[in-house]
């Protein structure tokens, strides 16, 4: 199968960007949007077509074969085999993730249709979507570290400029810029990550068989026991997939790095739901999944350390989304507690023997596939949010209550995705998540209980979400004034796909998920196991039935009395434990005024006064020596002799 | 004889061919012109001809191409086909360059003699560059100043123009007599000219040899006007026809550089220590002095003049570790200078040519009025301030590298200083196009079409010469050293 086609996949969003970009000022909105849809309309069907040739094909070995169907190379260096390569590589999990994308960013480019109708920038909003949508596919087929860096480095940008869309309203403006510096912040740590794996492996590539032979020390002409000591005694490679997971974190939003994401809700809700959900803040995650034989075979312990941020993320963020009320910061940090469980689950893998085993791996798959089910459910709940704001003009959930009775399809289908979020079969997510706990059992009883408590807490959180909004004291006043109404077919049908799939890809796949993607590339086949999934779900029901117990009713005693009793716990979860506030402390109290003001002292004295002196001599030197070109020719010819002279004085009198 | 020798020298043969053939048509297709009807015909046909040799000249670079004609009089191999084929390059933007102002009425009469006297310097550099034989590379000096001579005087009812001949003419005599007397010094304690015979016949302390060596270089540091030999450059650079002054800082400059470099590594190579001392001061003092002076021009000319000087003080550092490398960085420099210089002036020209302004100041507003063109003389002046990613900074980049790697760090760093003061006077004309502001600006204006295409053909070789790695590979496969 030739698969040289795969880089329109790329080059037709790009084309798309360029289109919009450039000549979007003379297109109407109409022909901006279809033109970006239908291109990414032929962009999804190619992603499926190549999914679907690469999972039916034949299996090598067992295995489904890694392609480099392109691949090219941009800057080879001078010596030794280090090379940056562009190209597009086809795996697993680089398939999986074509689907995800191209997906989800189809049912997005859709509803903007809706969403976005008549806005200001529409073009603009459809040329970066595009962009984006580029940037993220190419991230995904990278075929080596450092191409995986460029194109991670582009979509932070686009996400900058999609939150920044609203550019005239401060608050978005604000939190732009506080991703794109917190993301870039933590990728620095990826950078030097990468270039410590580059210097010590030789090698930028995905294809780690030369990095093992590297590090055993095989390789001719190195010199030999250098790398391997120093790799061997177990301290680079480690630190190297350290700091590159601090990329990870940060993009992903781990714990303390999240602070972004909560804020980047400014921008328009399907940006969330596409970049802010279900796809660029799963890199991190596709980041560990994309090194993982190296994490499993060389650095297991750190492996475990970034399950243990992961475990205590979730359960941060979990504690924080029960106590918001602007319905896009619950499903924000809902998103960073439920990226944290896919981060458990490839923290909680076990080396067997120092090699990958599919069952000791079980937490890879499981990873992943709940990536795959979250995009799907958390896409569906943040465009419900899309159309609720969009009915009632409002984030709060004040204004909200009651909204069943006047927009029936996005109640049933965040009613689906609720259910799919809080692992109830057989939606999606109970399959995915049980597989993570699963996992996470394999791993330590209390890692196991610890996430089963926290899966308890999301369904929680996703009710009273969800009671809020649909049930609970409805806001006649407001409504009687603004009657909230449906949304149009343009903005439902995605919503209704999207649902379609998280009720079906649980049980509904041929095979199972682990027959597609493992640990080692062998199929797995996932059964049950009912201790831990009857377990999950009875937790999971007992949180929606206090959930119900609470706030389904139009007056909620048991809550309000709560946060009466505990209103310092309140507050506290309210105002996200205040590390806004830390973080803001840090910056501006001690790195601005200890570090930053002495430097730009400096730069401003020191540096700039030697540049101005620079300046200052050269114009004094020209201005006093400038009777030397006098126009004269005689004198010209004398100063050309006197120059002869000197010169040969120089040479002849020794 | 063996007559199948003139075979080698295929590329000047073809040139006198071409100005053979010029200047017939100069001869009766002017005749035959009615009165007040200029026919464009005169001004295609050497455009169109000089295209033709160029293609014809790259055709025939081969890097196996390694011959001497005529008892070695005449040398040629890969590198000197690959210069004189950028020489044509140049050439061809300087013709674009001069259609605009070619047809002027003034010109009507003159154009044929334009382009002869042009093509005639180019032949003097071809044989330059070719030369085995000092009395061939002296032949070469003098055929391509003399007509420039004319060039410079060519509008010689205008005051400054002949003013700028006089001057240029004089201080060339004057080089001249010098580099004679060198050469007549080499030939008294050698007893031959011939390139491959005098590099055994040299020794460190012949002082009469010393003397021919600082004499031969005082002579080409004239033609590429180096400090203290450069004191003609601002006066006949303002004074000539813009298109000649283009024409002046790039090409004739150009090939004078290289001839040094072949010279000092093929025939002064014994002497290599004291020609390095005599090249690092004078490097030094191009550098320094014609930065110190750019600072103060108003003049657009003038200053272009003395931006010139100092380029060609990073040229000739490629010179200083006389490697394969250096060459390479060399001929690179040239190339990318040729094409970021003739942009600039090609804009100069459009803009003297439609306004008749040539002050710096003259130029505040720039933007407002003609934003492309700004846009344009923005990066050619970048380039050649050396600011990535244009191609001018990989080229200040490679002749840096060569120098250092020839063990020359205290020059390097002396450059690099000097990279930093040439930025703030280049950066004085983007902020006169872009920040300052003019009650009179120059009018929005149209560009006739060859200039425009010499321009886009510029602004091209400044992005891609630098981006495309191809340039610099390709020269590097047909480079020597000493």
């Amino acid at each position: 199968m030739d698969y040289t086609y795969t880089i329109l996949i790329l080059l037709l969003p790009f084309l798309s960007f360029l289109v919009l970009g450039l000549a979007g000022k003379w297109l109407s909105h109409r022909t901006a949007g279809l033109f970006g849809t239908s291109v990414l309309g032929i962009v999804t069907a190619m992603s499926y077509y190549t999914a679907f040739t690469y999972f039916t094909a034949d299996r090598i070995n067992d295995v489904f074969p890694t392609l480099v169907p392109y691949n090219f190379t941009w800057l080879p260096f001078f010596d030794g085999n280090l090379h940056f390569d562009l190209g597009i590589m086809l795996d697993p999990i680089s398939v999986m993730m074509l689907i995800v994308i191209s997906t989800v960013s189809l049912m997005v480019h859709i509803y903007s249709f809706g969403y976005m109708h008549g806005e200001r920038g529409f073009q603009r909003y459809y040329a970066y979507l595009s962009l984006f949508t580029m940037s993220m596919l190419g991230l995904v087929v990278a075929t080596n570290i450092f191409q995986m860096y460029m194109f991670w480095e582009l979509v932070g940008v686009c996400s900058y400029l999609l939150i920044g869309f609203y550019y005239h309203l401060k608050p978005a403006v604000a939190a732009s810029k506080k991703a794109f510096i917190v993301t870039r912040f933590a990728d620095l740590g990826f950078l030097i990550g990468i270039l410590i794996y580059g210097y010590y492996t030789g090698s930028f590539s995905f294809d780690f068989t030369n990095t093992a032979v590297y590090l055993n020390g095989a390789q001719p002409g190195v010199e030999e026991g250098f790398s391997k000591a120093i790799a061997g005694a177990g301290f680079i490679l480690p630190t190297a997939l350290f700091l590159m997971f601090i990329g990870g974190a940060g993009k992903s939003a781990m714990f303390p790095l999240h602070i972004w994401l909560p804020d980047a809700m400014e921008g328009p809700t399907p940006v969330s739901a596409l970049i802010h959900a279900a796809t660029m803040v799963v890199a991190g995650v596709f980041q560990v999944a994309r090194m993982f034989p190296l994490w499993i075979q060389y650095a297991p312990e750190t492996l475990h350390v970034v399950a243990w941020i992961g475990a205590f993320t979730a359960f941060y963020a979990a504690a924080v989304a029960c106590a918001q009320s602007d319905i896009k910061r619950v499903l924000a940090f809902s998103t960073i507690s439920q990226i944290a469980f896919m981060m458990v689950a490839l923290g909680v893998c076990l080396p067997e023997n120092g090699f990958t085993d599919n069952h000791a791996s079980l937490g890879y798959m499981a990873s992943m596939f709940h990536l795959f089910t979250h995009a799907m459910f958390k896409a569906t709940l943040f465009l419900c949010a899309g159309c609720i704001i969009h009915a009632v003009h409002s984030n709060e959930m004040a204004y909200m209550g009651g909204m069943r009775k006047y927009m029936p399809i996005t109640h049933i289908t965040f009613l689906i995705a609720c259910l799919a979020i809080s692992g109830i079969p057989p939606f999606s997510g109970f399959f995915s998540k049980d597989e993570i706990l699963v996992a996470a059992f394999e791993y330590s009883a209390v890692m196991g209980w610890i996430m089963a408590g926290i899966a308890g807490m999301t369904a929680f959180y996703m009710f009273r979400l969800y009671y809020g909004i649909f049930w609970g004291t409805e806001n006649k006043e407001y409504h009687e004034k603004h009657v909230p109404h449906e949304s149009p077919a343009v903005m439902t049908v995605p919503l209704i796909i999207l649902t379609i799939i998280t009720l079906t890809v649980g049980w509904c796949l041929p095979g199972s998920f682990g027959s597609y993607i493992s640990a080692t590339g062998t199929p797995y086949h996932i059964h049950l196991n009912w201790e831990v999934a009857g377990t999950s779900i009875a937790i999971a029901l007992c949180a929606i039935v206090l959930a119900t117990w609470m706030y389904a009713r139009s007056t909620q005693p048991v809550a309000d009395k709560l946060q009466a009793t505990l209103p310092q716990l309140h507050k506290w979860a309210y105002h996200r434990f205040y590390l806004d506030e830390v973080y803001q402390f840090v910056t501006h109290r001690i790195i601005f005024a200890y570090v930053s003001r002495p430097i730009a002292w400096f730069d401003r004295h020191i540096i700039d006064g030697f540049f101005n002196f620079l300046a200052w001599g050269t114009h004094t030197l020209s201005y006093n020596i400038r009777t030397f070109q006098s126009g004269r020719i005689q004198q010209y010819a004398l100063v050309f002799l006197w120059g002869v002279i000197v010169l040969l004085i120089i040479l002849l009198i020794p | 004889m063996d007559y199948s020798q003139f075979l080698y020298m295929r590329d000047e043969i073809s040139l006198i061919a071409v100005i053979v053939i010029l200047f017939f048509a100069d001869l009766f297709l002017c005749a035959d012109r009615k009165e007040g009807q200029p026919s464009k015909i005169l001004t295609v046909i050497p455009s169109l001809a000089l295209f033709l040799q160029t293609i014809y000249v790259m055709v025939g670079i081969s890097p196996d191409l390694q011959a001497e004609a005529f008892g070695g009089m005449y040398q040629t191999n890969g590198m000197m086909s690959v210069v004189k084929a950028i020489l044509n390059i140049g050439t061809i933007i300087v013709f674009l360059m001069a259609n605009g102002w070619m047809a002027r009425s003034e010109n009507t009469l003159k154009r044929g003699e334009f382009y002869l006297l042009t093509l005639c310097t180019l032949l003097g550099m071809y044989f330059m560059v070719s030369a085995g034989h000092f009395l061939m590379f002296f032949i070469g000096l003098e055929l391509a100043s003399i007509p420039m001579t004319a060039l410079i005087a060519f509008t010689k009812n205008h005051q400054e123009s002949a003013e700028a001949a006089a001057k240029y003419i004089l201080t060339a005599l004057f080089s001249s007599g010098l580099l004679l007397y060198g050469i007549s010094l080499l030939y008294g304690t050698c007893g031959t000219l011939y390139f491959n015979d005098i590099a055994p016949l040299l020794s460190d302390c012949n002082w009469m040899q010393t003397t021919a060596l600082v004499l031969f270089i005082s002579g080409i540091g004239f033609k590429i006007s180096l400090v203290p030999f450069h004191l003609w450059t601002a006066d006949t650079y303002q004074g000539a026809p813009t298109t000649v002054t283009g024409y002046l800082s790039v090409i004739s400059k150009g090939a004078a550089a290289f001839v040094l470099f072949v010279i000092l590594a093929k025939v002064f190579a014994p002497l290599m220590e004291a020609w390095n001392t005599i090249m690092m001061w004078l490097i030094v003092l191009s550098i320094t002095i014609a930065n110190i002076f750019a600072v103060r021009q108003n003049n657009i000319k003038r200053f272009m003049a003395f931006s010139a000087i100092s380029q060609a003080g990073y040229l000739v550092l490629g010179v200083m570790s006389c490697t394969a490398q250096g060459m390479t960085a060399l001929v690179y420099y040239l190339f990318v200078y040729l094409v970021a210089n003739l942009g600039v002036f090609l804009i100069i020209n459009v803009t003297e040519q439609n306004s008749e302004k040539v002050l710096i100041s003259d130029y505040n507003g720039f933007y407002e009025t003609n934003p492309k063109l700004s846009f344009i003389m923005t990066l050619c002046l970048f380039s050649l301030a050396g600011i990535p990613p244009f191609a001018g900074f990989f080229s200040k980049f490679f002749i840096f590298m060569a120098a250092f790697k020839a063990g020359f760090p205290i020059l390097v760093f002396i450059a690099l200083v000097n990279t930093v003061i040439s930025l703030y006077y280049y950066l004085l004309i983007v902020k006169a196009m872009y920040i300052n502001k003019s009650k009179s600006p120059i009018a929005t204006f149209q560009s006739d079409k060859c200039s425009l295409a010499g321009i886009a053909l510029c602004a091209l070789g400044v992005v891609l010469a630098g981006i495309l790695s191809q340039v610099y590979e390709y020269i590097n496969a047909f480079s020597y050293g000493l």
